[in-house]
């Protein structure tokens, strides 16, 4: 396993900009996530969040969880709201502040595809954060085109998600936007460094955020770190930036490459209930798509 | 002193739109709408417009666009037609229930299945029930004036209520007719800068739509009822205050004509309306006692103005270009509940529902209908209620 030096402390002071009582489940990934974003922001941002566990989490009217702005929007509609508040603030000359869509990937990957293609591809500046818990989970863990092959959803109770998991970030490569990012909460530094790239680049940003979510994978609330650190460890999620044409691998996956040094996926899946039924011959599916997303990645560097 | 150009009705909304000083636009193309939004577009590249144009994918997003830019504080406007209305319905309710003001322009067309490209008021009369201030333009003039109003009613503080402007596609949207534009620097004075609620910009937190609990929902939609409430006297005022400056007056919420001295009163709503003051003129030059109240505004609804001068008379007969399957049209349904309010004997009222699908309906139909209602009323006789009129 790769040793990592210890990180000096991100510029977040706790409980100044996400405070406390929240409406999240313990262990919930996407506080955890808000406070990078606060790190890199401060309250200099607006948040357009769309239906998804988030509109929950901030908490009921007239309280809100967060000290900076934030616009709940129809389900499909972050992306596009986002560009409307964007070009308003760049007519009416307000450019300290980061107009940030943040949406699950039901929001994104699915009822939000084509608002976001359609942002992407005019180029908003805004960054938009896909907050991947792979699953819908503020309707009770339904399947998403993010769910991974294998896992159990309410609405694949049986036999278990029979696709694979829908590649967001690639798709928004190909709309050749200027940023394009993988992260993970397990790697809060790796996170703070993307999103200050991003801030500095004009134009559309996208970053695929990997979020565990202990209510929907089914895993102890204190181990949701822990799986997302073994999703990178065992090469299953993959940390990478893609800029000017290239993909670059990021530090915290750099050690995976090689397929020697990875963790057996069967240690990121024997920790979560929703792969509790999973059979050998799918663990090998997971294995060869895992391969061939690693080929990927080589093929663009 | 402002100048007459030959515009067709959708070009009298984007000249409304650009002289309104918009700053952005976002909007999707559809029949009869399109040219709207091509001619803000040109407006804005030639920098005759110093506007932003978000080409958004679909209507879905155009109000959601229009609904952000405006949210940070910017006058936005989008324009739409039948699917592309149903397509953004969703945020329709949105924008309206956030009280942010948005002004929109629907050139009305024919919901499909089948295809029909043809104007009726289906489209508009569905949104009834959205929390928007809806009004609905005659002629090509009526329809710039109305889309400039409706900036200023929108932004009023006493409302803060988006706003739809209706035109039929065809009939007025490709239609030239003579406009005469105001001079731009007392429409500036007039109108005045951009008013909202509440701003997000990112200058202070503030956060806008978190999940609130039944009263404090419920407490907000009362106030959406109220400001509609205020809306009728805030339209009067900017009627009045526009035809200072244009002396171009409506009169509010209706248009009447010939009804001070009318036993008989029929309603519509549109271009048509233009064809039934046609028909109703020559009735009268025959004796026939009819006076027209034409609706200008669904939204509110105008039911005190109409309750005065439906007052006292014998008959009214009311023209719905569009229908709620299984009940009748809507404009007779809320003006019958509406006069339910003010006494237990309610005049002889008829609906005709007619010129749906597009299907033309002319002044010499009018003419036959209204004699027809006025002759069956005088003998003593029981019009029917509801009567679908088709001509084949
Ligand atoms: C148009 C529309 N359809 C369905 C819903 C119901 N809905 C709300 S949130 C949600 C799932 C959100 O999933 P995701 O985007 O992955 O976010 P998560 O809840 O997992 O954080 C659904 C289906 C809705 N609000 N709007
Ligand atoms: S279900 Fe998962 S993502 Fe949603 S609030 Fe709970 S822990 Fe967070
Ligand atoms: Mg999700």
């Amino acid at each position: 396993m790769a040793q990592t030096r210890p990180k000096p402390p991100l510029p977040y002071r706790m409980r100044d900009i996400v405070l406390p009582g929240d409406a999240a489940c313990p262990g919930c990934p996407i506080p955890m996530a808000w406070k990078v974003l606060a790190a890199v922001f401060r309250e200099k941002m607006i948040l357009v969040i769309p239906a998804c566990c988030s509109s929950v989490v901030v908490g009921a009217y007239p309280g809100n969880s967060i000290k900076a702005s934030v616009v709940h929007v129809a389900f499909a509609s972050a992306a596009a709201v986002a560009s409307g508040i964007a070009e308003a603030l760049k007519k009416r000359g307000v450019n300290d502040v980061q107009v940030i869509a943040w949406a699950g990937d039901g929001g994104t990957a699915d009822i939000g595809m084509a608002s976001l293609s359609g942002a992407a591809e005019r180029n908003h500046d805004m960054i938009y954060i896909m907050y991947d818990n792979e699953a819908y989970m503020n309707t009770g863990i339904q399947r998403s085109s993010s769910t991974p092959f294998g896992a159990w959803t309410t609405t694949t109770p049986i036999i278990g998600k029979t696709e694979h998991k829908k590649d967001v970030a690639r798709i928004m490569i190909a709309h050749g936007v200027p940023y394009v990012a993988t992260a993970s909460i397990a790697y809060p530094h790796d996170f703070y460094a993307k999103l200050q790239k991003a801030r500095r680049i004009r134009g559309f940003k996208f970053i695929h955020l990997h979020a565990p979510c202990p209510t929907g994978w089914r895993f102890d609330p204190k181990y949701t770190v822990e799986v997302a650190k073994l999703a990178v460890e065992t090469g299953l999620w993959i940390l990478y930036e893609y800029y000017d044409g290239k993909i670059r691998l990021s530090g915290p996956s750099r050690p995976y490459m090689d397929p020697a040094k990875r963790k057996p996926i069967e240690e990121y899946l024997k920790l979560q209930g929703r792969f509790k039924k999973i059979t050998p011959e799918k663990i090998e599916e997971i294995k060869k798509y895992t391969e061939m997303y690693w080929d990927w990645i080589k093929r663009y560097m | 002193m402002g100048k007459v150009v030959p515009i067709t009705g959708n070009y009298a909304v984007a000249y409304a739109a650009k002289m309104a000083r918009v700053q952005v636009v976002a909007a999707y193309p559809i029949t009869p709408q399109t040219s709207i939004v091509e001619k803000l577009a040109e407006f804005i590249e030639s920098g005759e417009l110093d506007a932003v144009m978000i080409r958004v994918e679909s209507e879905h997003s155009a109000l959601a666009a229009t609904f952000g830019a405006a949210l940070a504080g910017a006058r936005a406007f989008t324009a739409t037609s039948s699917h592309g209305l149903l397509y953004m319905h969703e945020w329709v309710h949105w924008t309206s229930r956030a009280r942010v003001p948005v002004v929109m322009a629907i050139v009305t067309r024919t919901i499909g299945t089948p295809w029909n490209i043809w104007p009726d008021h289906g489209d508009f009369m569905d949104q009834r029930d959205t929390g928007w201030i809806l009004g609905f333009g005659m002629d090509n003039q009526e329809v710039f004036d109305l889309t400039v109003q409706a900036f200023k009613i929108s932004e009023d503080p006493r409302v803060y209520l988006p706003v739809m402007i209706g035109l039929e596609g065809f009939i007025l949207g490709h239609t030239t007719m003579p406009v005469e534009l105001p001079d731009q620097k007392e429409l500036d004075d007039w109108l005045g800068p951009r008013r909202q609620g509440y701003v997000i910009d990112g200058r202070e937190p503030l956060a806008i739509g978190n999940l609130a609990w039944p009263e404090d929902t419920e407490e907000m939609f009362m106030d959406i009822q109220k400001a509609m409430e205020e809306a009728k006297q805030v339209i009067k005022e900017v009627d009045e205050s526009y035809g200072k400056l244009t002396g171009r007056r409506y009169g509010g919420l209706i248009q009447c004509v010939g009804c001070s001295n009318a036993k008989y009163i029929a309603i519509a709503m549109g271009a048509w309306a233009g064809d039934l003051i046609e028909a109703v003129q020559k009735l009268r030059d025959e004796g026939y006692p009819v006076g027209v109240a034409r609706i200008r505004f669904v939204r509110p609804f105008p039911t005190e103005d109409l309750w005065k001068i439906i007052n006292g008379v014998k008959g009214v007969i009311v023209f719905d270009r569009a229908i709620s399957f299984g009940a009748w049209g809507q404009i007779y349904t809320d003006l019958v509940a509406g006069l339910a309010q003010y006494t237990r004997n309610l005049p002889v009222i008829s609906d005709i529902v007619a010129g749906i699908g597009g299907v033309n309906v002319t002044h010499t139909d009018f003419y036959k209908l209204v004699k027809n209602f006025v002759d069956i009323v005088e003998k003593g006789e029981q019009p029917p209620v509801f009567t679908w009129y088709h001509k084949r």
